[in-house]
């Protein structure tokens, strides 16, 4: 039988004395080898998770322990912890040893949650699949020939699949809310700047969020409430105080929301999924919360504006990776420049190339203006249309993604293709503002359908309320 | 924007790279179709718009200048592919 699937029940059987963290590590433990074949632990840490659970119980029987003890957490490969291997899940970092821990991680270890392994995911966090990745593909547990999602497939499964109590992704363009739909999982990402990226491997800086996936609203409320705020290696990061949204999760407003027009008439959208989201604005309205459609003629141009602008910050971003001071160096070198043009070409995957090519590209100084500098001003106007909407309206609801966990291999030879995945979810991101997918059902194949909700900056704590009443509806 | 073999070789080279024929023709490829579908930005009017380029709301995040901890030499060298003594090593710089 399922044990621990929620923070809660977790929480009670250690007030009951029905078990202690070295058991509930152990039982993650046993699930994660019989789920092996899932490949979403890139590295079980047993050793230093048992270590850890052994502390946090010492703490627990003297009455000191951290609000989060007994909390079991898995991290996404792109997410540094000091003594321990970080790869991006790319052979450029292979054998790379952090020394130092990300800040939102550290905030989760100081309240006595534990670290129990990290989590397979695309290259450098660029993927909607979990295809391009050197630990190979990870397999979606509601349906092994489907993808997970990505980039962070493995911080997915992990959940889904009970090999941990929670885990942490990423959410650049839809990283973390789109494998959430794919595996029926609660999946945020915050406001920009919200968390701090210390540690955080950088991918696209500007657009660079770290999410929490968890089965319920709650467990994912507390994880984010703990990660947030200041931070004094990360000057972006807001100084706004943090809420404790967990503790302010009842909701019982009249609400204000929005649907996009060109959400649900996109031919792309499946039909099941549209249904679903249909139901959902419709009980809304019985319920007596104003539900308005809106035209949003400029969400064809997210895409294109988040991949020019992307790119760009990738190619920055990734030039760090030359071979000189850790990770992979190519043997077949002669001199300097051949050391770091074959240890980049050896040691990065091709979507990753491809991307940096488009990045440098964009950047250079004869189409600089046309590319880049374009997409900075469609940027602007995107963000300014969704702040707007977001004082007129208190939530805007769209589907999460077009369709449901499509086949392995079935975009793989169209990186466009590809890039439609994020269809729905780049509109937070290029705009800043915090956005949750929620389960919405499933298709006729049994497959988990999402549906996304839309904040305005930093209204996190408004956000998970209503997600945690929209959960309680039920709809489908 | 068709882009062909020579600014790939090009654009390889700035982004230290480099691509046999084969990866070469394909970078043409993918490259001509993706940036043929970011153009359709240019059906925007953005005339008059200032181009955003921070996303962060903080401003002039200042801190006093105090000596922290750093990493010993030792640590630093730790993940080095090669060292010699204090020193990452690399190839020749000059043939």
């Amino acid at each position: 039988m399922e044990k621990f699937l929620s923070f809660d029940d977790i929480r009670k059987s250690l007030e009951n004395r029905e078990t202690d963290c070295k058991a509930i590590v152990n039982y993650y433990l046993n699930n994660i080898q019989t789920k092996a074949h899932l490949n979403a632990f890139v590295e079980v840490y047993k050793d230093s998770a048992l270590e850890q659970a052994a502390k946090v119980d010492e703490k627990r029987a003297s009455g000191k322990a951290g609000k989060l003890a007994g909390m079991v957490i898995g991290i996404k490969d792109v997410l540094v912890y000091k003594d321990h291997e970080a790869n991006a899940s790319s052979k450029i970092l292979k054998g790379f040893i952090s020394q130092f821990t990300a800040s939102a991680v550290q905030r989760l270890i100081d309240e006595d949650a534990i670290i129990i392994g990290r989590l397979n995911c695309d290259e450098f966090g660029m993927g909607s699949s979990n295809e391009n990745s050197v630990h190979g593909k990870v397999l979606n547990a509601a349906d092994e020939s489907r993808v997970p999602g990505g980039s962070s497939g493995g911080s997915a499964v992990a959940v889904q699949a009970n090999l941990c109590t929670v885990s942490l992704g990423t959410d650049t363009g839809g990283s973390v809310r789109q494998p959430a739909a794919f595996t029926g999982l609660v999946g945020i990402k915050p406001t920009y700047s919200r968390v701090s990226r210390w540690g955080l491997i950088a991918y696209a800086s500007s657009f660079d969020t770290i999410g929490v996936f968890s089965r319920n609203v709650k467990d994912n409320a507390l994880v984010l409430e703990t990660m947030a705020g200041s931070d004094n290696y990360d000057s972006t990061v807001s100084k706004k105080p943090v809420p404790n949204y967990s503790e302010l999760l009842h909701f019982d407003k009249r609400a204000k929301v929005a649907y996009l027009k060109e959400t649900l008439e996109s031919s792309a959208l499946q039909q099941e999924i549209k249904e679903n989201t249909i139901a959902v604005l419709e009980k809304l309205k019985q319920e007596g919360h104003e539900v308005e459609e809106v035209n949003f003629p400029l969400m064809k141009y997210g895409l294109p504006t988040y991949y020019i602008l992307t790119t760009a910050e990738a190619s920055s971003n990734l030039s760090r990776f030359d071979g000189v001071k850790f990770g992979y160096r190519s043997p077949n070198a002669h001199n300097l420049e051949s050391m770091y043009k074959k240890t980049r070409s050896e040691g990065f995957g091709e979507e990753v190339k491809r991307r940096i090519m488009l990045g440098t590209f964009v950047l250079s100084a004869s189409y600089y203006d046309a590319y880049f500098t374009k997409a900075q001003k469609v940027r602007r106007l995107i963000k300014e249309f969704t702040e707007n909407l977001l004082t007129k309206y208190d939530y805007i609801i769209m589907p999460t993604t077009p369709s449901t966990a499509f086949k392995f291999g079935e975009h793989s030879n169209d990186p466009v293709a590809m890039y439609l995945e994020d269809l729905f979810t780049v509109q937070a991101s290029v705009s800043g503002v915090p956005a949750i997918s929620l389960p919405n059902g499933r298709d006729k194949k049994g497959l988990p359908i999402g549906i996304q909700v839309v904040a305005n900056s930093f209204k996190e704590a408004e956000l998970y309320a209503f997600a945690n009443y929209l959960m309680g509806l039920n709809v489908n | 924007m068709k882009i062909d073999l020579n600014t790939v070789k090009k654009i390889a080279h700035l982004a230290r790279l480099e691509f046999d024929e084969e990866g070469a023709e394909k970078m043409k490829k993918d490259m001509t179709q993706i940036l043929d579908w970011e153009e359709q930005l240019n059906e925007i009017d953005t005339e008059g718009v200032e181009p955003i380029t921070t996303m962060s709301s903080e401003e002039n995040v200042l801190r006093e200048d105090v000596v922290g901890e750093h990493l010993t030499h030792e640590k630093a060298l730790l993940n080095a592919p090669q060292r010699d003594s204090d020193y990452f090593r690399v190839p020749k710089v000059l043939e």
